[in-house]
């Protein structure tokens, strides 16, 4: 019988690709050759348009690129915008933006042990994981009105303050979750066939991790302990006190027992910060960039020209050039921005984790089986939104 | 100051003759060299001096200076927890620069998408075709005098009100 290679199309519409991906894939029986994968199917220019709109105009573009960890892409935006003008932000705003940065992480992992376990053929833990991820967004609407494209930070701080009722909120989240998480490893971890799909599946080892610019969780499930939030800190993360996991099989396995260990960490750390909560200003004193008080813009005209004049000219930021890495929930999500002394960006670089970290699908599924790529899509986390920008 | 950081030192000891500038802004150190030697300050970097781990490869456009655009790399010590930028000038006649894919592997994508949106030609990429834009697009949509709203539509005159 005469043998061929088979070239299989995978997408852009596939419920397993989560989102516009497409992989053209070459098959030897049901073993991967080759794969070629195809993006850009979602892009919108994100770069090209925040050169065209002020500092505070361009923030909620980023919401809209990782639209699974919208308020992770906010933050590295106004970290960067805030080194490249040098202002401190308040205690209570730095406090804040961990909490809700580390309440996107764990809606960001729902959604992916929710879908990968689905695509793997559990569904029960899908039900289960966006039932506890609703939480969540409910908490995003009581902040800033919107589910999913928060637009909460500001550059200098948060355009508002906790609302009542958001503590208790919190301290639900805090007190149930980790109940919820073990409902999830009894479902999956000791599961005969979820460990059958997954030890062993789409490894790759340290070298080649960094070699292909792998981060965040995929980096850390193949053996390297490195984490942005307490190697090179920011927002303040230094004064958390939180486990890093490190995998040692570099599989699919050890990627979803960091991940897994990650959510258990992201609720101590919201614990700590809620405890950590004193009241005081959510914006930073610095009225040049910062938006005036709601009341004072609406009861006196230096209030109402200071709130148009940024609204309608946005504010200058001197001339430079900084990068800010934060440790988004899909690897190292970083803003390059370059000033030139007016109030656009000169030019926005977004460092997309899951751009990067799809550029190793290959090295990790070939000479695997067809049907472990759909795990391998799953384990490396990838939100297209972000890929294409 | 950028002059003491021990990976400055140990380049301007190396490659005198191709550091262009370094300098340093809000903590971060930034190296320009000479496009003709980036392979070698890379490999020094990487091998040297432990930047392991290539975070970003992007350009920026400066257009109506000379050189009209900047390759930018962005590089992390996994190890020292450090970070370092290097940029490496590139005219606009001469629009090419060695492809850094034979140091890493991640600066495959990163090369295409620069290509891609500005242009840049990166010599010895294994594949350099485009990523994110289809294959048949004419133009490089983030170089400056490249119009917001697409090559052939009416420029946008803002709104009304």
């Amino acid at each position: 019988m005469a043998s061929e290679i088979m070239t299989l199309n995978m997408g852009p519409q596939h419920p397993s690709t989560h989102g516009v991906l497409r992989l053209v894939v070459e098959l030897d029986g049901e073993v991967i050759q080759k794969i070629t994968p195809h993006i850009g199917y979602l892009h919108r220019g994100i770069e090209k348009l925040s050169e065209h709109r002020t500092y505070h105009q361009a923030l909620p573009l980023t919401d809209r690129m990782d639209y699974l960890a919208p308020m992770h892409n906010n933050l590295g935006y106004v970290l960067a915008v805030e080194k490249l003008l040098g202002i401190e932000v308040p205690e209570r705003a730095e406090t804040i933006r961990v909490i809700m940065a580390e309440l996107t992480r764990l809606k960001s992992h729902l959604v992916w042990i929710a879908c990968h376990a689905l695509d793997i053929g559990a569904m029960t833990v899908f039900i289960y994981a966006f039932r506890e991820r609703e939480k969540i967004m409910e908490l995003y609407e009581m902040v800033s009105g919107a589910r999913m494209t928060s637009n909460y930070f500001r550059v200098g701080g948060l355009s508002r303050d906790l609302p009542a009722g958001f503590e208790s909120a919190v301290q639900e989240i805090v007190d149930t979750f980790p109940g919820h998480f073990d409902t999830y490893e009894g479902l999956l971890t000791k599961n005969t066939i979820w460990l059958q799909r997954t030890i062993g599946n789409g490894v790759i080892s340290a070298e080649d991790a960094i070699d292909f610019g792998i981060s965040g969780p995929a980096l850390r499930g193949s053996g390297v302990d490195f984490d942005l939030r307490r190697d090179l800190p920011y927002s303040g993360y230094e004064k958390y006190d939180f486990k890093v996991p490190v995998g040692e099989n570099c599989d699919t396995f050890d990627r979803y027992k960091v991940r897994l260990v990650e959510m258990r960490e992201a609720v101590k750390i919201i614990d700590q910060a809620m405890k950590r909560l004193k009241p005081g200003p959510v914006l930073a004193d610095a009225p040049q960039v910062c938006y005036p008080p709601k009341e004072s813009v609406y009861n006196s005209i230096e209030g109402l020209i200071h709130h148009f004049k940024i609204a309608s000219e946005g504010f200058p930021v001197p001339e430079g050039e900084v990068y800010q890495g934060v440790e988004n929930p899909k690897g190292e999500l970083g803003y390059y921005m370059v000033s030139d002394g007016g109030s656009k960006p000169y030019r926005m670089r977004v460092r997309p984790p899951s751009f990067v970290n799809l550029g190793a699908i290959e090295k990790m599924a070939k000479g695997s089986m067809i049907a472990d790529l759909v795990a391998v899509i799953g384990t490396l986390d990838i939100v297209l939104g972000e890929i294409d920008r | 100051m950028a002059e003491n950081n021990r990976a400055v030192v140990k380049l301007k000891e190396r490659f005198a003759n191709a550091l262009l500038d370094c300098k340093e802004y809000r903590g971060e150190v930034t190296v320009t060299v000479k496009k003709e030697n980036i392979l070698e300050v890379l490999k020094c970097l990487r091998d040297d001096l432990r930047y392991n781990f290539l975070t970003d490869i992007t350009a920026v456009d400066y257009l109506g200076q000379d050189p009209r655009f900047m390759v930018v790399y962005h590089l992390m010590s996994i190890p020292n927890k450090d970070r370092i930028r290097v940029k490496a000038p590139v005219t606009e006649a001469d629009c090419s620069i060695d492809s850094a894919t034979a140091l890493w592997n991640s600066a495959n994508w990163l090369e295409r998408e620069a290509y891609d949106l500005f242009g840049v030609d990166f010599k010895n990429h294994p594949n350099l075709v485009r990523i994110l834009m289809t294959d048949d697009w004419v133009g490089h949509p983030l170089r400056k005098d490249y119009p917001l709203q697409g090559p052939d539509r009416e420029p946008y005159k803002g709104r009304l009100s």
